[in-house]
């Protein structure tokens, strides 16, 4: 491969696949869906997929993946060229729905964590802030999780090509969790697990493996975050900080686990 | 044992090494068994195919919100009494893909059906869910079709059911959150079994309840029941009554409901509950679905699934104008009053058996026992008509 663009005539639509502020873990959630990539390639035309192909096609293009967070100058000027290039655009995984882990920051000075970490900090250019996409541009769907799942992927990408309604869950783990008949992790072990507050779509991976869930597809609809910190900070014995920390993780800048953090937050301060 | 008439009489002595003659006759005989087992420590329902998997030495823990399993030697049997699991996902799978068709020319093409259910037997059933399976037969559309309160039958369940074999273990041990003898369904079963058991020191009182129990009783090494053990097995479950964990009190209580429509306890459970829809999920007669439609990129067949859902979720009520039910207040006593209310005019029955699930699992341990106890509590409460309350944001 050349690397030149080169003109291809196609009635497929077009996919895009961009990468901002992230691991990559999303864009590899489609390349690791290996039974159906050929399905995939078949039914669209990947246009623009920088970890995947060389060949670049010009813009526009039918659907756009878009993944991380927006957390430098160039980034917040990019992410504008992208919504103009794509007809849906869809912003995938937790950095892009959230803001990320990388938004911990929010919390904190930028120029104190960057004199700790960079020799010469001065060659960075970075925002005061790590924000999820839609912050910044429309975005027509999202997709939770860190990293998404594969399945929910292809259902998304499935459903916009036949121009249906994608099945993606707003209600919480514990209902794929009672579904696949796990023992419950919280009532049985004693586990802090934030299964009964975060969004479903992970097909319960944590609590199939006897693990707490941790919370990386983020707030579910609704969520009563209260009721849970009451039963982790009272019988399981969870402190004020635990429950910040537990909030401020893959989706601690997404509301309403922001607000929620800075309310657990407040209490610390309260009983220092 | 081979040779011996036993008549019509329909009680015997299966001694504690004649249950592994139970479970080889049931596999000789084409069943797969089912029956509770330990998983990650919890009591759950799974097919055995020898006697030694049934969990055994071991006995339960319950609180609300809160379930330990803890090693006892000198434990009998069936020495605990409900898990998480009830025999619901059986007959009616938290997961089942309904139809699958593709498009050939002008016509669809029908690629499969639902599966064929297996053919079970499910020993160890408890009286709580001998009685909730009464309960979803009818809403399923299981048996006689004159007894009324009905839907139309579901194609699995009633093939499910129709094929299975029905071994109840009646209970002496009842846990801290069951109440079935305030619901009239246990702790030992009347009605609805093919066999039943009443655990003793050596052994089991064996009853049949139907021809097809018979038939197994006639494979089986029994004896005739001294009276003295007929006696000690209705003792046991005599005395599990008085042990209950929980009370509901009944009384009144359809009517008491429909009154305390406003009643400041639903505002308190608000604050509480979750709507993480666990109660909905363990619940034996819950039997709410939603079904979606999907499509495969590659060979472009669709397929339909039904998966359980809840009342509990958000979505569950949405419509064009948005959720009908949008706070947990509204959900939390839509449930609560259905279970033990409009139940009895949607099927006849109450939905609520008393096997304490929803308190047991619930994260948080909402009692729907104590919820109905304080409904009592006050007057009943009117408020303007067009008042409603809209809970968001957070508050902890």
């Amino acid at each position: 491969m050349s690397g030149i663009t080169i003109p291809v005539q196609t009635d497929k639509p077009k996919l895009a696949v961009y990468k901002f502020s992230s691991c990559d873990g999303c864009q590899l959630t489609l390349l690791n869906l290996e039974d159906h990539l050929l399905d995939i390639a078949g039914a669209v035309e990947i246009s623009f997929f920088l970890e995947a192909r060389r060949r670049v096609l010009p813009p526009p293009y039918d659907i756009g993946l878009i993944e991380g967070s927006v957390s430098t100058p160039e980034e917040e000027k990019r992410v504008h060229q992208v919504r103009r290039d794509c007809k849906y655009l869809i912003a995938i995984g937790a950095c892009a729905t959230s803001g990320g882990i990388q938004s911990l920051r929010n919390w904190a000075n930028v120029k104190e964590y960057a004199d700790l970490v960079y020799p010469s900090p001065e060659y960075l250019k970075t925002l005061e802030t790590s924000t999820p996409v839609a912050a910044h541009v429309f975005i027509d769907f999202e997709l939770r999780g860190c990293p998404i799942n594969g399945g929910q992927l292809l259902e998304v990408i499935s459903a916009l090509l036949a121009g249906r309604k994608p099945n993606i869950p707003s209600y919480s783990v514990c209902m794929e969790c009672k579904r696949r008949g796990l023992p419950c992790v919280l009532v049985s072990k004693g586990e802090p697990c934030l299964g009964p507050i975060t969004q479903a779509g992970c097909g319960a991976l944590c609590p199939g493996c006897s693990r707490a869930c941790y919370g990386c597809f983020g707030p579910m609809d609704q969520p009563n975050i209260g009721a849970l910190g009451g039963k982790l900070t009272g019988e399981l014995g969870k402190t004020n900080r635990d429950m910040k920390r537990m909030l401020r993780s893959f989706n601690g800048y997404l509301d309403p686990f922001k607000p929620a953090s800075d309310e657990y937050e407040r209490l610390e301060q309260q009983e220092k | 044992m081979a040779g011996v008439d036993h008549g019509i009489r329909d009680v015997w002595f299966l001694s504690m090494q004649g249950l592994e003659h139970m479970v080889r006759t049931l596999r000789a005989k084409g069943y797969t068994v089912v029956a509770p087992t330990v998983r990650d420590r919890v009591i759950t329902f799974d097919e055995i195919v020898s006697v030694d998997q049934i969990a055994c030495g071991v006995r339960d823990e319950m609180g609300p919100g809160r379930y330990r399993l803890i090693d006892d030697p000198l434990s009998r049997v069936f020495n605990y009494v409900v898990g998480q699991d009830s025999p619901k996902r059986l007959f009616f799978p938290p997961k089942l893909e309904l139809v699958a068709l593709h498009v050939e020319g002008k016509r669809f093409v029908l690629d499969r059906t639902s599966p064929k259910p297996p053919k079970l037997a499910i020993l160890g059933v408890r009286p709580c869910d001998l009685a909730a399976i009464r309960v979803q037969d009818r809403v399923f559309g299981y048996g006689d079709e004159s007894a009324g309160h009905r839907c139309e039958a579901d194609t699995y369940y009633n093939q499910a059911r129709k094929q299975s074999l029905l071994i109840a273990a009646n209970c002496t041990q009842p846990g801290a959150t069951c109440f079935c003898d305030s619901m009239g369904t246990g702790p030992r079963a009347k009605e609805g079994y093919d066999l039943s058991m009443t655990e003793l020191g050596g052994g089991f009182i064996l009853r049949a309840g139907s021809d097809d129990g018979r038939a197994i009783v006639n494979e089986l090494p029994v004896r005739d029941p001294s009276p003295s053990e007929i006696e000690l097995g209705q003792l046991k479950t005599d005395q599990a009554c008085e042990r209950m964990g929980r009370q509901l009190d009944t009384d009144g209580l359809k009517e008491l409901l429909d009154e305390q429509i406003d009643h400041p306890s639903w505002d308190e459970v608000a604050k509480r509950c979750m709507a993480c829809s666990n109660c909905t999920m363990v619940c034996p007669t819950c039997f709410c679905s939603t079904v979606t439609d999907s499509d495969d990129l590659a060979t472009g067949t669709a397929s339909r699934t039904r998966r359980w859902e809840s009342c509990f979720t958000h979505q569950f009520s949405y419509t064009t104008a948005g959720s009908v039910r949008s706070s947990q207040r509204a959900r939390y006593r839509h449930w609560m009053r259905h279970k033990l209310g409009t139940w009895w005019d949607q099927f006849g029955s109450s939905g609520c058996v008393g096997c304490g699930r929803c308190i047991t699992w619930c994260p948080v341990g909402i009692d729907i026992t104590k919820q109905a106890a304080g409904l009592r509590d006050h007057e009943p409460v009117k408020r303007h008509a067009g008042t409603h309350h809209i809970e968001r944001g957070v508050t902890i």
